[in-house]
């Protein structure tokens, strides 16, 4: 039985220790915000915070992650669904399908965290996240104008 | 919105016995008599309190369907548009109703306009008949009411009431024939960037997709099918992996697959891969895309071919010519690759099958359950989820058959059949392979005395819709390149002109795809007459606009995007510029590009102009959207796009060796949105088939390298 900090709380998983972080959000833990798109860390729809860092969940085995590690989820961003990546999403009508923006969010938010007003080319540089529909210009807007909002 | 929650919704009464009917009665829990039904008529539903349901046959997968038919709707029905949602109808409702919804499919481009006459009568009809019932209930004349905002005022003496007082006596009138619509000068929804429907929840993670079904009781099955199309399951092992945790059941499905059923998605997936299964591959066992490339070679000069476009003697002339140009093209197989791959939901009883599943057509949807299910069509329904992206993929049902064959076997058990993102990549229906062969002839002058494209490869209807075929020849495959019509016209006239198609199927299934064959097409035509441009000395854009005198409006998109991007002007230093345009899914399009290569052969694509003409614009920002996200699907074909065969399967199985565009290597987009009004063109498409042929021609203007096999990945771009 392991523990995991998710958004706040501790959760105790019923999981095999090798289960990807993904699947013990999705299946265990009953949090399916958190999407599976590629199951090799290469497309970023699972894309989770550890500790404030966005990391690719559907790859990363509850094994090695701790009771005192914070784990946030789309669902654990914002009590009321307001991070200002969240609020500008909304403005600009980002999502398309939406499949993989669970991931991209959590993506933006981590890059807003560590850079209250990334330029073109940091947003190029963390945001390697894949989505089908073409949402790219509409994230990277997003992202300018959440930075805007949180910083004047 | 229209998300279903089977947690709350659905219950079951007891094991093997689901209780359905609940869409219609989404508040009450099931099993419990539905509530009367608030409808005005089968598209409009409007609550006591005013809320305002607009009902859907078409599917939303993030083009905005949604929101733009709810336009439609709400255009006639003057209802207050803070006030609307959208429900899905199931394909089973409108089955028992006379197919009351029309067609459900969503592919072609065509949600809107093949649909958008038939919704909006539906939403004047309800505005009628709620006039009609205020009318009635003042004891005056419906002429002297007027309907705006959910409000019918009865002008003379200022008398209000409101929308959500006069359904249930509106839904009782006979509904008005015939039903007047409104002139497209009078509209004030229609043509508004109003924001989409569908945003809010995807932002918070609350949407609900068919991977995140949840219900009591529930399995996860995980499905492998044999690597080689057309080949067998010849036998596994399941004591191999029954002791395993959370595993159910190991199952066989049909004559080529096999499954694992567990608790959980990870437990069925780690059984599987542990489970040892052999496979026949059959005759299929040796094709390889080498093999499948000579086949296509061959087809290049045979001699029978369909004919899809025939203007005067085209090979006379050629002959003739004291000049001819020839050059070989090729396109690959690609996988849809949508971010949420295949699953289903599914509850069998030997009584009733309910799936539900993203799927871009319900009523192919039921069908393809009731024959899995071995039940009448009436003894089943789907409960459509909001797609993680279809591009095609979902308009054809083989996983959601084999998750029905997983189902049967397990009577009254809630199954979720879940593809892995490996067996999503080996397992697609893929964008059909071609070659082409472009012939002309030139005169003395340097101009084009006859044109020849010869395509060769892979019929999608011979494949997926036989009963399509004209006397053996595929319509579809000659997208972009028909003589006339109102779908998908050339915009060039040539002096002689023949367009045939050698058909050569290969065992790998194709399927429609966005864009679908428009893509190589386009790039065909666009790419070698950029050719012959260069080989006579004349500037593209010139030679274009030379052949294009019968064809105003592709003439008219291209030269807006020519004139955007300032064709006539030098591009910055480093910079190059090629263009494109083709007419397709009803709509008019161009494409502008700016690109630059360095000496590494390293593209960098900076910028991209398109123009639409769609006739009308329904939501012009929602254009937007579907220009800049055709771009990238566009162009992930063009760069990284191919699927490879070898010994009769598919090699790349998942994101890390098929590679898409990424935020990185996003060019700018910039949209022009010019509805000349008088038809109903699709936007969800058409750009797509622009996108690669004006970025090629950008590249050989910059490297001088004609690239005539994508993508771009397996070229060398280094200056010629």
């Amino acid at each position: 039985m392991a523990k995991l900090h998710i958004n706040g709380s501790v959760v105790e998983v019923n999981a095999a220790p090798d289960t990807p972080l993904l699947w013990a959000l999705r299946d265990h833990a009953g949090m399916t915000g958190t999407k599976y798109g590629c199951g090799v860390a290469a497309c970023g729809a699972c894309t989770v915070h550890l500790d404030g860092h966005a990391v690719r969940s559907c790859a990363l085995p509850i094994s090695a992650i701790t009771e005192t590690q914070r784990i946030v989820t789309i669902e654990g961003l914002s009590p009321e669904g307001n991070h200002p990546i969240q609020v500008a999403w909304r403005a600009l009508d980002v999502p398309q399908c939406g499949f993989c923006q669970s991931g991209m969010i959590m993506a933006a938010a981590a890059l807003l965290a560590e850079k209250p007003r990334p330029t073109d080319a940091d947003i190029d540089a963390a945001m390697s996240n894949i989505c089908r529909c073409g949402t790219y210009n509409r994230v990277r807007a997003g992202i300018h104008q959440a930075a805007a909002g949180i910083t004047g | 919105m229209t998300q279903i929650a089977p947690t709350r919704r659905a219950m079951f009464k007891a094991a093997g016995t689901l209780a359905v009917g609940f869409y219609l009665a989404p508040r009450g829990a099931l099993g419990q008599a539905a509530p009367a039904t608030p409808e005005v008529n089968a598209w409009v539903v409007i609550h006591p309190d005013d809320r305002v349901v607009l009902r859907m046959a078409r599917a939303e997968m993030g083009q905005g369907t949604r929101t733009g038919l709810a336009q439609m709707i709400a255009e006639e029905l003057h209802c207050d548009w803070s006030k609307i949602s959208t429900e899905y109808v199931t394909p089973g409702q409108s089955l028992a109703r006379n197919r009351a919804w029309g067609a459900f499919l969503t592919a072609g481009s065509q949600g809107i306009r093949q649909s958008q006459d038939y919704v909006r009568r539906g939403g004047a009809a309800a505005r009628i008949m709620l006039i009609e019932a205020a009318a009635a209930q003042w004891g005056v004349a419906p002429d002297q009411c007027t309907a705006k905002d959910s409000v019918i005022t009865h002008a003379p003496t200022g008398r209000t009431l409101r929308y959500g007082a006069l359904a249930a006596a509106a839904s009782r009138l006979t509904p008005p024939n015939p039903v007047p619509l409104k002139e497209p000068r009078d509209w004030t929804v229609i043509g508004q960037s109003l924001p989409r429907l569908d945003t809010a929840d995807k932002t918070t993670g609350k949407q609900v997709y068919g991977m995140d079904l949840k219900m009591p009781g529930m399995l996860v099955a995980v499905p492998r099918r044999s690597p080689v199309f057309g080949g067998k399951l010849q036998s596994f092992n399941a004591a191999a992996v029954t002791g395993m945790p959370g595993v159910k059941h190991v199952l066989q499905v049909g004559d080529a697959a096999v499954a694992v059923v567990a608790d959980s998605f990870w437990q069925a997936k780690t059984a599987l891969d542990a489970l040892p299964i052999v496979w026949d591959p059959g005759e299929n066992g040796q094709v390889s895309s080498a093999s499948i490339d000579a086949r296509l070679t061959e087809g290049l000069t045979a001699t029978e071919a369909f004919i899809g476009n025939q203007q005067g003697d085209a090979r006379a002339a050629i002959a003739a010519a004291p000049r001819r140009i020839e050059a070989v093209y090729s396109y690959p197989f690609q996988n849809h690759a949508p971010m949420e791959p295949m699953n289903a939901t599914v509850v069998w009883t030997a009584t009733r099958c309910d799936v539900w599943c993203p799927t871009q057509n319900g009523e192919a949807a039921l069908a393809a359950t009731a024959a899995a299910a071995g039940l009448p069509q009436t003894a089943c329904d789907v409960h459509r989820m909001d797609l993680g992206g279809g591009f095609g993929r979902r308009t054809t049902h083989d996983w959601l058959a084999d998750a029905v064959l997983i189902a049967r076997q397990l009577p009254g058990v809630p199954v979720k059949t879940m593809w892995t993102r490996e067996e999503d990549m080996v397992q697609g229906r893929y964008h059909p392979v071609t070659k082409a062969k472009m012939t002309a002839g030139i005169d003395a002058n340097g101009e084009i005395t006859g044109l020849h494209m010869r395509i060769s490869g892979q019929s999608i209807l011979t494949f997926a819709f036989p009963g399509g075929l004209q006397n053996g020849r595929d319509p579809v495959q000659f997208q972009g390149l028909n003589a006339t019509g109102a779908e998908s016209a050339i915009g060039y006239t040539f002096p002689n002109l023949l367009i045939d198609h050698a058909m050569r199927n290969t065992h790998v299934p194709p399927h429609f795809w966005r864009g679908v064959n428009h893509n190589q097409n386009a790039i065909y035509l666009e790419c070698f007459l950029d050719e012959v441009a260069h080989a006579t000395n004349q500037e593209p854009l010139a030679l274009r606009r030379k052949l294009m005198g019968n064809h105003p409006k592709h003439l008219a998109v291209l030269n807006a995007v020519a004139e955007r991007i300032g064709w006539t002007t030098p591009p910055p230093a480093g910079v190059f510029r090629g263009i494109a345009q083709q007419m397709g899914f009803g709509s008019y399009v161009a494409a502008a590009a700016e690109v630059s290569v360095n000496a590494r052969g390293i593209l960098k694509i900076h910028r991209i102009v398109a123009a639409t003409d769609s006739g009308v614009a329904v939501n012009p920002k929602q254009i937007e959207m579907q220009v800049e996200g055709s771009f990238v699907y566009g162009l992930s074909a063009l760069l990284y796009g191919a699927c490879t065969v070898k010994d009769g399967a598919m090699v790349e199985t998942n994101f890390d060796t098929y590679n898409v565009l990424r935020m990185d290597e996003m060019p700018k987009i910039e949209t022009i949105v010019m509805p000349s009004g008088g038809f109903w063109g699709g936007v969800g498409e058409p750009t797509i088939m622009v996108a690669a042929p004006a970025v090629l021609n950008a590249i050989f203007a910059a490297t001088g390298r004609r690239i005539r096999s994508v993508p771009l990945k397996d070229q060398d771009l280094r200056r010629a």
